[in-house]
C-alpha cells in the first residue's frame, strides 16, 4: 500500500476544486440513528466525529460530546463508503464508443506492463455515479477479455483525481480464463494453450525475478512486462483471474498451486460447485455481481453463491465487474442488497463491500469500517441502505462531502 | 419446463382447509379461497386482511369480507401478500426472432414461429411473477415483426400459451423501431434518422392505399388486390387493432415516433422511453402510453446517457399511462418487481408503480378486462409474496396463472431456475437483441 500521507497537508488546498458540490472539509459530527461501523455491533443513536480527513472517533451520542465548532449532519442510517471489489469504471466509459473503451488492449493477449492508473478516467459520469451511490473506493483497471489484460488499482472515487486518491497504484495483474480471452483466429484459441502460455509466461517472469535480485551486474536489462509479472512471483501483488467455467477456476487454482502464487478469484459464477477446492486452497473470491445475468459461460450462477462460500469460511467481496452494454456499470449497494435477500445476513452482505472488500484489497487499515484514525469515507442513507426504495443522501471522502444528491 | 399438472387425488378433494405449499395445482372443480392474505388488487385501496376466491380459471371474490363458499378449499396465507400477475410489456424470453438483414421492415413476419416454450426463460418470469407478457423481435430492424401476447400457463408449446381475443385473432402488437438501433451503414437499412423516418411512412403510405383498395374492392374478391401479409398487418395498424410497440429513448426520437404516429392515426405504446422525462407533456398530449425501463446506471449506449430514475413518476405525474419491462434479457425477468421499486426511488407513488406493473400494462396490450387487477370476473392470474412487493427481502413464493399454479418456490425444480444454479438456465440463449443488433 502506498500512500502518500506526507503531502496531504498540500492537498487540503486543492480540494476546493472538487465537483459540483461545495466542499466542506471542516471537522464535521455525523449523527445517524443507526451507525454500522463493520467493526462491532451497530451504533444506536450514535455520532460520527471528522477531523482533518479521518474518523476521530464512533460512538453512542451519549457517550461522545461534539466539540464547538463541528459542523453537524444528520442521517438515519450511516455505513462506511462502499467498495467494489473490482470493476473496470473509468476505464470502460459510460458511451461506450471506441474511444472511450480503455478496459481491454486486444493488440496482444499479454500485456501486464499496461497500468489501470495510466487509462483512468475520474470524470467519466459512471465514477461520479458510483460516487453518489455511496461507493468510495474502487478496484478497477484492466478487464476481463485478455489473457493477461494489465494492472488494477484501487483508487477512491473522487474527481479530478488526485495522487492521494490512488490507495494502490498496482494492486493486482489481471487475466482471464476461458471464452472472452480466447481467439478464433490468434493465440489462445483454446483453454489449454491459455494455460500453456500462462505457465510459459510465469516461469519467465521467475527467472526475471531471479536475475533481478542477483549481482547488479548480472541483472540485464529493465522489462516492463516481466517486472510486473516478478511481482506475482515474488508475491507481492496476487494474481486476479476472472474464471466462470469449473474448468477455468479449477486451472486457476492449479497454475497458482504450481507457481506458489497468490489468487484472487474473480467472478466464479461455478464456484458454488468447487467450494472445498477453492478453500482447501486458501483463495478469495470476488463473487460476480448478484444480479449477473446467466448465460454462456455463466449459465450456472446462482445468487446464492456469496453466502454458500462465505459459509464455508472462503473469503469474498462483490463486485460490479464488467457490463459491455446496459447497464454500463453495476452498482455494488444494489447487488450486496440482493445477496442479503439470497442468504447472507445484512451484516455479511454489508461487509462484502465494505470491511471484507478492504481486506480482500489490502488497504483494511485505511477504509472499509468507521474506527478512529480511519480515511473519513462514509454513506448516508434515510432507511435500510439494501432497501430499494431507501435512498442514499449523502457521501464523504476523507471528511469531504463529495455527494448530497439524493439518489 | 415441465408444469406439474398433479393428479388431482394427491391433493385431497376431501381436505378443506390445506396449507399454502398444499395449494392444489390444477385448475379447480372446487373453488380455492385464499385466506387472511394482505391483497393488493390494484384496482383500489389496499386490503390489510382479506379473502381472494377463485374457479374454474377466473377470480370470483375478492375483499374484506368476501364469502368463502360452503364448498371451497381454504387455503391459510396469514403473512403473504397477493397481487395480480405482472404484465411485462416488452420482452425476449422464449428466444423468437424477427426480420433478417434482407430489409428493414418486415410486419410479415411473426415471432409466433420461433418462440421458444420450453425456455426456462420462461420459468424465470413466473418467478419474477410475471404472468402475461409481451415477447417482441429485436430493435435492429424499423419493424422487426409482429409480437405476441402470452399468458405464462406453463404450457409446452406456443399454441398453449396464446391469448385468444374474441374475433378470433391470435392477441400481439408490432414492434417498430428508432434511434440507433435500426442504422446499419450498409444493405437495405437506414443510414440516418431522418431515412429511418421517412421508410416507416413509405411503407404506412403504401398500406394505406392497399386499405382503400380492399375497401373499394368490398366483398368483390375479384377486384381485391393480391394478398399481402404484411400490408394487411400495417391495415390492422391503421385500423386500431393492432398496436405498435415503439422501440425509442432520446427525446427527439420519441417526438419521431409520435409524429409518424399522428399522421397515419394511431397510438403507439412507447417503449423504454428513457429521455421520456424530457418530453412528459408532449407524451401525455398524444395520449401515448410508455413503458419504462430500468437500468442501474447511464449509459452504455449513447441514447441512455441521460437515463434517471425519476423517468416512470415524471410521465406518471403528466398524465401519460406508465408502465415497466424487463428487455429481458437486459434486464432478468426476476427483478420486475424490483423495476417498480427503484422507480419508487426515483420518485413514482406507490401505489402508481404497482398500478404500472399490473394494470397499466394490461392496458398496454389491450387486455384489461381479462388481466391487471384483482377483480372478479378477471383471470385468476396472481402473485403470492413473502412480503411487500418493493422490498428487497420479498420474494415471489407463487406465481398463479387461471388458477394453476405454475411456480412454486417450494419446488426446487423452481427453486433452481428462481436462484439460479447448475443447470438453471442450460436451455436459454443469451438473448440480448439490441446488443446484437446494435
Amino acid at each position: 500500500m502506498s500512500v502518500g500521507t506526507a503531502g496531504c497537508g498540500a492537498l487540503f488546498a486543492i480540494v476546493g476544486l472538487l465537483g459540483a458540490v461545495t466542499p466542506v472539509r471542516a471537522q464535521i459530527a455525523v449523527r445517524a440513528e443507526t451507525i454500522h461501523t463493520m467493526a462491532g455491533a451497530p451504533i444506536a443513536n450514535g455520532v460520527v466525529l471528522i477531523r482533518d480527513g479521518k474518523i476521530e472517533r464512533v460512538g453512542p451520542a451519549a457517550q461522545v460530546q461534539v466539540p464547538a465548532g463541528y459542523r453537524e449532519v444528520a442521517a438515519k442510517v450511516v455505513t462506511p463508503g462502499l467498495i467494489d471489489a473490482h470493476s473496470v469504471v473509468g476505464l470502460s466509459g459510460y458511451l461506450n464508443q471506441p474511444h472511450d473503451q480503455d478496459q481491454v488492449e486486444s493488440s496482444s493477449p499479454i500485456q501486464p506492463e499496461l497500468r489501470a492508473v495510466d487509462a483512468y478516467n475520474a470524470q467519466d459520469k459512471l465514477v461520479e455515479w458510483l460516487r453518489q451511490l455511496g461507493v468510495t473506493t474502487i478496484h478497477t483497471g484492466h478487464g476481463p477479455g485478455a489473457l493477461i489484460s494489465g494492472q488494477t488499482m484501487v483508487v477512491k472515487t473522487v474527481s479530478p483525481l488526485s495522487s492521494r486518491a490512488v490507495l494502490v497504484p498496482e494492486a493486482m495483474v489481471a487475466a482471464t480464463l476461458g471464452g472472452s480471452s480466447l481467439s478464433p483466429t490468434k493465440a489462445p484459441g483454446t483453454r489449454s494453450k491459455a494455460i500453456a502460455m500462462l505457465r510459459a509466461e510465469l516461469i519467465k517472469a521467475r527467472s526475471y525475478s531471479e536475475k533481478q535480485s542477483g549481482p547488479e551486474d548480472k541483472r540485464g536489462d529493465r522489462d516492463l512486462r516481466q517486472e510486473a509479472l516478478a511481482r506475482v512471483i515474488r508475491k507481492e501483488i496476487p494474481l486476479l483471474v476472472t474464471a466462470h467455467r469449473a474448468v477455468d477456476i479449477q486451472a486457476a487454482l492449479r497454475v497458482a498451486s504450481e507457481f506458489d502464487i497468490r489468487l484472487v478469484l474473480d467472478g466464479a459464477a461455478d464456484a458454488h460447485l468447487l467450494v472445498d477446492e477453492i478453500k482447501r486452497a486458501g483463495v478469495p473470491v470476488v463473487v460476480h455481481p448478484t444480479m449477473f445475468r446467466a448465460g454462456g459461460e455463466t449459465e450456472n450462477l446462482s445468487m446464492e453463491t456469496a453466502a454458500t462460500l462465505h459459509k464455508a469460511g472462503i473469503p469474498i467481496a462483490l463486485q460490479s465487474s464488467f457490463e459491455s452494454y446496459v447497464p454500463k456499470t453495476r452498482v455494488v449497494l444494489f447487488e450486496a442488497a440482493v445477496a442479503a435477500a439470497r442468504g447472507l445476513t445484512f451484516e455479511q452482505a454489508l461487509a462484502s463491500i465494505t470491511i471484507d472488500a478492504a481486506r480482500l484489497l489490502g488497504v483494511q487499515k485505511q477504509v472499509g469500517s468507521i474506527e478512529a484514525g480511519k480515511d473519513a469515507d462514509l454513506a448516508l442513507f434515510d432507511g435500510d441502505p439494501f432497501e430499494y426504495t431507501s435512498h442514499v443522501v449523502g457521501v464523504f471522502i476523507d471528511g469531504t462531502q463529495v455527494s448530497d444528491t439524493i439518489r | 419446463m415441465s408444469r406439474r399438472v398433479a393428479s388431482r387425488c394427491a391433493v385431497g378433494f376431501a381436505a378443506l382447509a390445506a396449507s399454502l405449499s398444499a395449494a392444489p395445482v390444477a385448475a379447480q372443480d372446487q373453488p380455492l379461497a385464499f385466506v387472511n392474505a394482505r391483497i393488493l388488487t390494484a384496482a383500489g385501496a389496499d386490503i390489510a386482511n382479506g379473502t381472494l376466491v377463485v374457479h374454474k380459471g377466473r377470480i370470483v371474490a375478492v375483499g374484506a369480507s368476501a364469502q368463502v363458499p360452503a364448498d371451497a378449499v381454504r387455503v391459510e396465507a396469514r403473512g403473504k401478500t397477493i397481487m395480480p400477475g405482472l404484465v411485462d410489456t416488452h420482452s425476449h424470453i422464449g428466444g423468437g426472432s424477427g426480420g433478417d438483414s434482407s430489409a428493414a421492415l418486415h410486419p410479415d413476419v411473426r415471432l409466433l414461429d420461433s418462440f421458444d416454450a420450453r425456455s426456462s426463460a420462461l420459468t424465470r418470469a413466473l418467478a419474477g411473477g410475471i404472468t402475461t407478457v409481451n415477447v417482441m423481435p429485436g430493435s435492429g430492424h424499423l419493424m422487426s415483426g409482429q409480437t405476441l401476447y402470452l399468458k405464462l400457463r406453463g404450457a409446452p408449446t406456443v399454441d398453449g400459451l396464446l391469448i385468444t381475443l374474441d374475433d378470433g385473432r391470435i392477441a400481439g402488437g408490432l414492434k417498430m423501431a428508432n434511434g440507433t438501433n435500426p442504422l446499419r451503414p450498409t444493405g437495405p437499412f437506414p443510414g440516418t434518422r431522418a431515412r429511418s423516418a421517412a421508410m416507416a411512412r413509405d411503407l404506412f403510405v403504401k398500406a394505406q392505399a392497399y386499405r382503400d383498395k380492399l375497401k373499394a374492392a368490398g366483398s368483390d374478391a375479384s377486384k381485391r388486390p393480391p394478398r399481402d401479409l404484411g400490408l394487411e398487418t400495417l391495415v390492422d395498424v391503421l385500423a386500431g387493432t393492432r398496436t405498435v410497440h415503439f422501440h425509442t429513448h432520446r427525446h427527439d426520437d420519441i417526438l419521431t415516433a409520435l409524429r409518424i404516429a399522428r399522421e397515419f392515426g394511431f397510438t403507439p405504446v412507447l417503449q423504454h422511453v428513457t429521455e421520456g422525462w424530457k418530453v412528459a407533456d408532449e407524451i401525455a398530449k398524444a395520449g401515448a402510453p410508455a413503458s419504462v425501463i430500468v437500468v442501474d446506471a447511464p449509459g452504455g449506449k449513447l441514447e441512455a446517457v441521460d437515463l434517471s430514475l425519476t423517468t416512470a413518476g415524471v410521465l406518471d405525474k403528466a398524465g401519460v399511462l406508465t408502465g415497466f419491462h424487463t428487455d429481458d434479457y437486459v434486464t432478468d425477468s426476476r427483478f420486475l418487481l424490483r423495476s417498480a421499486a427503484m422507480a419508487i426511488r426515483g420518485g413514482m407513488p406507490r401505489d402508481r408503480a404497482l398500478y404500472a406493473l399490473t394494470m397499466a400494462g394490461a392496458r398496454m396490450l389491450k387486455l384489461e378486462t381479462r388481466v391487471g387487477t384483482l377483480d372478479a370476473g378477471k383471470d385468476a392470474d396472481f402473485v403470492v409474496l413473502s412480503g411487500d412487493p418493493f422490498s428487497v427481502y420479498t420474494t415471489v413464493e407463487q406465481t398463479w396463472v387461471e388458477g394453476r399454479k405454475v411456480f412454486d418456490l417450494a419446488n426446487p425444480k423452481d427453486r433452481l431456475v428462481a436462484f439460479g444454479g447448475l443447470g438453471a438456465t442450460s436451455n436459454e440463449t443469451m438473448h440480448m437483441h439490441d446488443a446484437e443488433e446494435r
